[in-house]
């Protein structure tokens, strides 16, 4: 813990990132408002909220650094460690439940040999489930970092697990 | 959601209506300024800076839209309730959808983003608002990207910024990401959230149209609601209402999910029945199975069973209520005869726990409680005297908790008692399911 504290102190937004977020600052009335895009563009950049960019946001937002703090762990989306480069979510909410969720998730544990919120060894693959994620019309689905995939069989998770498992850039994004 | 999801429905040609607030099912390319504006997108706009900003309220008033995101308020009267005070006042669109069953708005906002744009850029001049925000659900990232690009091509054409159609008119839009918290779709957490805080639910009053963003006047309102406002101002407030039933008037974009043959989103007149919904329009039940019952209007609200009154009720806010539910988000949820009831509820109520916001006691710890409760229950554990346990801490939560969300939460195990207690106690004394796949195994000791 004490190692990843420094390391994650050590880093530093890019350039593009600090003027991103302080365009998104110049949208609203009040500074503290860009707080949540701009903790998305931190992520975006180390599909983590490090220690270091946090302390950033805090300057460029003018706000405390426990504002930021408060936020990074009220929000389920942000992660605060780093998680494999892609991020599966299973939904396991009602309507995903109905049509076979909790046996996608069996069977991704077992395919990849992880319990939730497990990370394989190689960094590529974290597993977790997500609450609903407003498309049971298309149940089960899942996510792949932030991108949606809609009725999903055993048989389509075996293929996407497989992708995900050698995979550069996220196969699934979507313009 | 994406198109291709959702094929063009064959229904219809079984309902003589056409799509409008799914119009982009019938055109290819809808999410571009030039294929809207070429089907009589921002006509609605035009028609409302010809008219006094009044006169606009008056109009959707007169239209009788009411709210889409679960109470079904006027639309038009929680406009009117905007103070006439100099200075700063706000709209803020709530596209934060996150209640189980319900997945109409991200539909809407991945393939008809300029519908919703001009339906808020109306409601601005309306309330005399210059910055409106749409505050979209964080996991709806491709959602965010294609109205972020919406945002700029009417930007560029001049519909968004100063003097807008040169009619005086200035208004800025701002795309607001949400993060991962269903509390945020409570109004007064998703102000809280806008303004880079947690989103915990405020204390009431000042309501938001006195006191809302900023301490601004605010109108606030779900994505679905604002994007019917283009067609009310294009069409006219009597065309509208002459969709719907007397006090619900208008169409609306139905969730049909669950065990159904065709689940997915369906655009009706308001009023339309159930039997229709789940029979007609959604194939009926999968795989030849019987309905034991269904949840009428997301997760937060009583299931129903499907008798044939209940089948044939009008879809809309009073004839649901009349049956003892709700019309909530219209996320319509169906749960066939092989379902064991005492799992699906675990399953909904367990949305609760994870979804409280944690800022008063009843609702963070009584979630728990119902969860583990209902979870030694489910797997085979539970004692007698349990269902009552359950129903005490059901009883400490609901009323008791500072905002709806904990109201909701003993919801989905009180309404399925009332239709299914024997399941529940069958649970208890035989320590398995009376129905389902898991009907006569031992429960105890499995894990889930
Ligand atoms: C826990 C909770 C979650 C809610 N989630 C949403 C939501 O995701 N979208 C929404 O439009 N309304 C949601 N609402 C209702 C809003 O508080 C509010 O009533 C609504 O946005 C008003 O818009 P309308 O009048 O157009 O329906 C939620 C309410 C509660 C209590
Ligand atoms: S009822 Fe639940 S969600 Fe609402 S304020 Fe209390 S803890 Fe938060
Ligand atoms: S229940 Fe899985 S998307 Fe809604």
């Amino acid at each position: 813990m004490d190692k990843l504290e420094t390391r994650t102190q050590e880093l530093e937004l890019s350039q593009a990132g600090r003027e991103q977020i302080l365009a998104l600052k110049r949208e609203y009335p009040s500074s503290r408002s860009a707080m949540l895009p701009a903790l998305h563009v931190v992520q975006g950049e180390f599909g983590f909220i490090p220690a270091g960019p946090m302390v950033e946001v805090a300057e460029i937002l003018e706000v405390l650094q426990g504002e930021v703090e408060q936020v990074v762990t009220f929000y389920r989306m942000y992660n605060q460690l780093p998680v494999g480069r892609f991020h599966v979510k299973i939904c396991d909410s009602i309507s995903c439940y109905l049509r076979g969720s909790d046996e996608l998730l069996e069977q991704a544990q077992t395919k990849l040999g992880l319990s939730l919120n497990q990370t394989t060894s190689d960094g590529q693959i974290t597993l977790a489930k997500i609450e609903c994620l407003a498309a049971c019309g298309a149940a089960p689905c899942l996510q792949v970092n932030d991108e949606y995939l809609y009725n999903v069989t055993g048989e389509h998770l075996n293929e996407i697990l497989d992708n995900l498992k050698t995979a550069k850039e996220n196969p699934y994004y979507v313009e | 959601m994406q198109e291709q999801i959702y094929p063009p429905p064959p229904y219809l040609e079984k309902v003589p209506f056409e799509y409008q607030l799914l119009k982009h099912r019938a055109i290819p390319g809808f999410a571009r300024l030039e294929v809207y504006r070429a089907n009589g997108g921002y006509k609605g706009l035009e028609r409302a800076l010809n008219m006094s900003p009044d006169e606009v309220v008056t109009e959707v008033k007169t239209s009788g839209l009411r709210g889409r995101g679960g109470a079904g308020f006027p639309a038009g009267m929680k406009w009117s309730f905007i103070p006439k005070v100099p200075g700063p006042k706000y709209v803020c669109c709530n596209t934060d959808e996150s209640e189980p069953g319900t997945f109409k708005d991200h539909e809407v906002v991945e393939n008809n983003p300029h519908q919703l744009i001009e339906g808020v850029l109306i409601t601005c001049y309306a309330i005399g608002a210059e910055h409106g925000f749409i505050y979209v659900r964080g996991e709806f990232a491709r959602g965010i990207r294609v109205i972020r690009r919406a945002v700029e091509e009417a930007k560029a054409a001049g519909l968004i910024g100063e003097n807008i159609m040169g009619k005086g008119f200035n208004c800025q839009i701002t795309i607001h990401p949400g993060a991962g918290a269903y509390i945020c779709g409570e109004e007064s957490a998703l102000l809280e959230s806008l303004e880079g805080k947690r989103g915990f639910p405020r204390l009431r009053p000042p309501f938001p149209a006195v006191a809302g963003l900023y301490a601004r006047p605010t109108v606030i309102n779900n994505c679905e609601t604002l994007s019917n406002v283009p067609h009310i101002m294009r069409e006219g407030a009597a065309w509208y209402s002459s969709f719907g039933t007397e006090k619900t008037k208008g169409f609306r974009v139905y969730c049909l999910s669950g065990h159904v043959e065709r689940p997915g989103n369906y655009e009706l007149p308001c009023g339309t029945t159930f039997r229709e919904l789940i029979y007609g329009l959604g194939g009926g039940v999968w795989k030849g199975r019987n309905l034991k019952c269904f949840i009428p209007g997301g997760s937060s609200t009583p299931m129903l069973a499907p008798t044939d009154e209940v089948l044939d009720t009008p879809m809309d806010f009073e004839g649901i209520a009349a049956r003892g539910s709700m019309q909530g988000s219209a996320g319509v949820v169906i749960l066939d005869d092989q379902t064991c009831i005492v799992g699906a509820v675990l399953r909904l109520v367990e949305f609760y726990k994870e979804e409280s916001c944690g800022k008063c006691t009843p609702c963070r710890e009584g979630t728990q409680w119902l969860v583990q409760l209902l979870h030694r229950l489910e797997h085979g554990e539970g004692r007698p005297g349990d269902l009552e346990l359950i129903q005490d801490v059901g009883g400490n939560i609901a009323g008791k908790s500072f905002c709806l969300l904990g109201d909701s939460a003993p919801v989905p195990y009180t309404s399925a008692l009332k239709l299914f207690r024997e399941e529940f106690e069958y649970h208890i004394t035989h320590k398995t399911c009376l129905v389902g796949p898991k009907a006569g195994k031992a429960l105890v000791g499995a894990h889930s």
